[in-house]
Parts: structure tokens; sequence; C-alpha cells
């Protein structure tokens, strides 16, 4: 179990070796990542919107419940709102739905390549496979989740003042003047470094289990599962390592 | 010219070649029969370098390749294409796409000109009226005949087929034979074709090899086959009634 946690550790190094190398064609590797773009970070627009919206509702309810003191001022909700949102929900809970819906596509994509012998089809061209398959993936998360991140806070920030409006629970201008109290502009930056590491492991994480299934269609199936459940377990451990290093 | 000295590959305590000692020629098809498992797929891929072989020597026209530097390699696997067993098409790009891919990433050819070698490769394998579909969207054979496109977009000097026409019905498979015997004719290609199809064996068999349980067990032609008393060739060619009857009236 130890032993083939950290042989799969040496292979995953290996593999990400061969992957950042120069491409043989930057013009297909410029295509390819647009495509990327296109289908990894445009296709999650509507889910990471909805869940965000829905997420900064919750929170704000949470928050509001819990703080309902007569002694505490209304706004600092909206702080307590802006700073769970912007520091822990928006970076993890989306880069943990994104590793379920993007990292369960690249290892079932990259797999079903690998079983059908397309990869090796690559490899005779004289092409680097790893290179021009996975480089591409890997650089089209990294360049679009933090995008997908901006999007998550002002919509979790709007979900939040929806939600205090409509029940009534914080006054909006209130929780205005709150998210606008004590800004820490290094908040974003760190969220931003947060969601840049998620991206790629993510990207990486999966890509590893797709490119190295043995079998067919019932093993790429379980690679693509392998896939989630490695790359979740890796944001959360990452999560809790940037935490400690980047608040502390 | 491909010569291969004293190839062996074992995957773990499994050796699946055991020592394989062949030489192909230019200009014919040179055809390894084998049950299956009996390592064809294996010695195609460690002949490319697909896998990492455990020791024998493979040499392309005097250049070995346990011997080239990583750009050498990469320049040699140009001149090889390549028809995998299943096809291998790349399923998110139409038949046009995939036969311009190995196009796209090396030479120097303009739009059109990659354009018009496509098409002639494609009007090449009789397949004039598929371009912008996907491949889940044509037949095996048609996909076959794509592969083989895709494989000599390049014009390349080897040719490697991994049992091109499996899963067809007998006249597309004598089609597509046909057609990569003329290929390798026209082009002076050296040909080296994975099968366990007789049919195939005795209408394009110029030189046959035999594997069986990870040696060379008969090497000859199509014409020699039929009149082989060896115990490997009678036990895997005259296995089925159909070619017992033919052994029979040969031997008469
Ligand atoms: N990657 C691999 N790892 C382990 N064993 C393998 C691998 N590839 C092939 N083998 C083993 O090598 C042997 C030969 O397989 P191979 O695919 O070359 O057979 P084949 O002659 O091509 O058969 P077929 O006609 O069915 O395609 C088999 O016993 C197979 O289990
Ligand atoms: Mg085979």
């Amino acid at each position: 179990m130890v032993y083939r946690f950290f042989n799969g550790i040496g292979d995953y190094a290996l593999l990400m070796w061969r992957v950042f190398r120069r491409p043989e064609s930057w013009r297909e590797t410029w295509k390819a990542f647009w495509r990327e773009v296109d289908l990894l970070g445009l296709d999650s627009l509507w889910i990471v919107s909805i869940i965000s919206l829905f997420m900064g509702a919750v929170v704000t309810i949470q928050t509001a419940l819990n703080l309902d003191d007569p002694f505490i001022p209304d706004y600092y909700i909206a702080i307590a709102v802006r700073e769970s949102i912007i520091l822990e929900f928006s970076p993890t809970m989306v880069s943990l739905i994104l590793a379920g819906k993007v990292g369960s596509n690249i290892a079932s994509t990259i797999g079903t390549m690998r079983t059908s012998e397309q990869i090796d089809a690559l490899e005779v061209m004289g092409i680097n496979s790893a290179n021009y398959l996975i480089l591409p993936k890997i650089a089209a998360s990294v360049f679009f989740n933090p995008m997908l991140l901006t999007l998550s806070l002002v919509l979790g920030l709007a979900g939040g003042y929806l939600a205090g409006e409509w029940t009534g629970m914080v006054v909006s201008s209130d929780f205005i003047l709150g998210l606008q109290m004590g800004w820490d502009p290094f908040y974003i930056s760190y969220a931003i470094i947060k969601m840049i590491v998620f991206a790629f492991l993510i990207a990486s994480i999966s890509a590893y289990f797709g490119y190295t299934v043995k079998g067919g269609a019932v093993e790429v199936g379980r690679s693509s599962t392998t896939a989630v459940v490695n790359s979740s377990l890796a944001i959360i451990v990452f999560n809790y390592i940037l935490t400690d290093v980047l608040l502390n | 010219m491909i010569e291969v000295k004293g190839l062996r590959k074992s995957f773990g305590e499994h050796e699946v070649l055991k020592g394989i000692d062949v030489n192909f020629e230019p200009g014919k098809a040179n055809l390894i029969i084998g049950r299956s498992g009996s390592g064809k797929t294996v010695f195609l891929k460690s002949v490319l370098g697909l896998h990492d072989v455990d020791s024998g020597d493979i040499v392309y026209d005097g250049r070995n390749v346990a011997e080239l530097s990583k750009d050498e390699r990469t320049l040699l696997r140009q001149e090889i294409g390549m028809v995998f067993q299943g096809g291998a098409l790349f399923d998110s790009q139409t038949v046009l796409e995939n036969v311009m891919f190995p196009l796209n990433f090396f030479g120097d050819m303009s739009e059109s000109e990659k354009r018009d070698r496509a098409d002639f490769c494609l009007s090449r394998v009789r397949l004039d009226s598929a371009h912008n579909r996907f491949p889940a969207e044509i037949s095996g054979g048609m996909q076959k005949r794509v592969a083989i496109a895709r494989a000599i977009a390049m014009n390349p000097k080897y040719l490697f087929c991994d049992e091109p026409n499996s899963g067809l019905d007998p006249e597309t498979a004598i089609v597509i034979d046909n057609l990569i015997q003329e290929i390798t004719e026209e082009y002076n290609i050296t040909t080296v074709i994975n099968t366990h199809d007789m049919n195939s064996v005795l209408e394009i068999g110029d030189h046959v090899i035999l594997l069986k349980e990870g040696y060379r067990a008969w090497e000859g032609t199509k014409d020699e086959i039929l009149h082989s008393e060896d115990e490997a060739v009678l036990d895997f060619v005259f296995r089925s009634e159909l070619f017992k009857k033919v052994k029979e009236a040969l031997r008469k």
C-alpha cells in the first residue's frame, strides 16, 4: 500500500518530466490549448455559477443565524461571509466540483486514447504524446480556473446579498458596508494562488490516471473514478498546506 | 531493409519473444503469422520501438535503433507508417483531419498542399466521400482505409500493419490486402503485416514468417507454405476442414 503510493508518485513525476518538454509543434499545441479552454473551462461556467450563487446564499443565512445578537452589528455578517467565500468556499469548493467534472473527463478521454492505441499512434509518428495530450490540459486549467474563481467570487457575494435581502436578515446597505470594511487585497491573491495549485493538481493527476490505464473500457471507467478521488484528496491536503503556509 | 537480430522481449516472468532473427526487404509484403497470443503485436511494437526490448538489435537501413540519439529517432519515426489493429484513429477529429494530422506536425507544407496530399491519400485508398465524417460514423472497413491513408500521408519508407483486415468481410479484406500490396510495390516500401488470415497469406504473402511460442517456427513464401510438411505449419495452417481438404488435394 505504502509502496504502491510512493511508486505512483515516482511514476507521476516521470510523466510530468515528459509533459514539460518543448512541443514538436507549437502551432498544434496552441490549437489544442484553445480546444481545452473551451472543453474544460467554458463548459464549466454554468455549474460554477449555480453553485456559487447558492453557496453564497447559504453561507449568509448560516452566518446570520449564528451572529443573531443585538450587540453585533449586521455588517459583521457581510465581513464574515466575504472572508469565508474568498478564503475557503470559492477556491476549495469550486475546485472539488471541477475535480469531479473536469477530472473524470480528462482521465476517461486520455484513458480511451490509451486503450484504443491512439497514444501509440502518436508515439509512432514521433510525437511526445504526454506533452501533446497533457500539457494543453494543464495549461488550459491553470489559465482558466482563476477566471472561474473570479466569477465564483462575484456570484457568491451576489448570492449572499440577495439572500440577506430576501430573508430580511441583513439589510442591503449593511451588507455593502460590510463587504468594504477591513478589506485586504492579499486575500484575492491568496485565493488565486490556491486556485492555480488546485487546477494543476486536478489536470495533472487525472491525466496521470488516464495515461497509465491498462486494459479496456472497464479499466478506463475505474481510472476515471480513481482520478476524481485522488485529485479531490490532493486538493484537501494542499488546501491545508497552503492555508498554513500563506496565512500563517 | 529492416534487420531484426536476436530480439527478446518479456513482460515480468512471461517471455513473449525468445530471440527472433529476420530480415524484411523493401518492395514486398512481409507477413507475420501465428495464433492469437503468439506475440505478433508485441513483435511489431518492439520493432517500432513502442516497447523497450530486453535484448537484440533492430536496424533500419543501417541505422541501429539502439544507437540513435533522440532526435535521430524522431526523424526515423517520421519515415514509419503504422496501421493499428483497431485503426487507432483520433476520434475527436474528422477523417480528413486524421489524415492531415502528421502533416500538421512535421514537414513544411502550406495548408492547401496538406489538403491536396490528404485528398490524394484518401483517394488512393478509394475513399472519396467521407472527408468530414468522424471515425465513429464510418464502417470498420472504412476506418481501416482511413488508417492506411494516414499511415502513408508522410510517404513512409516503412509500413507496419497490425491485422489490417481483421473484422472485415472476406471481400473487403482482400481489397485492403491488395491495396497494401499495391502501395508497397508502387513506392518500394518495406512493409510488415501481422495477420492470422490464411487468405491474406495466399493473396500477398511474398515472405511469410510463422511465430510460435516466441520463436520463428517457419519462414518462406506463399507457394512454399502450401507444400510445406513442417509440423508448425501443418499445425497452424491446416487446422480448418477447408485447408485439410486443400492439403489432401495438393498431396495427391
Ligand atoms: N503490455 C503487456 N503487458 C503484459 N503482457 C503483455 C502485454 N502485451 C502483450 N502481452 C502478452 O504477450 C502475449 C502476446 O500478445 P500479442 O498481443 O502480441 O498477441 P498477438 O499475436 O498479437 O495476438 P492477436 O492475434 O490476438 O492480436 C500475450 O500472452 C499477452 O498476454
Ligand atoms: Mg495482435
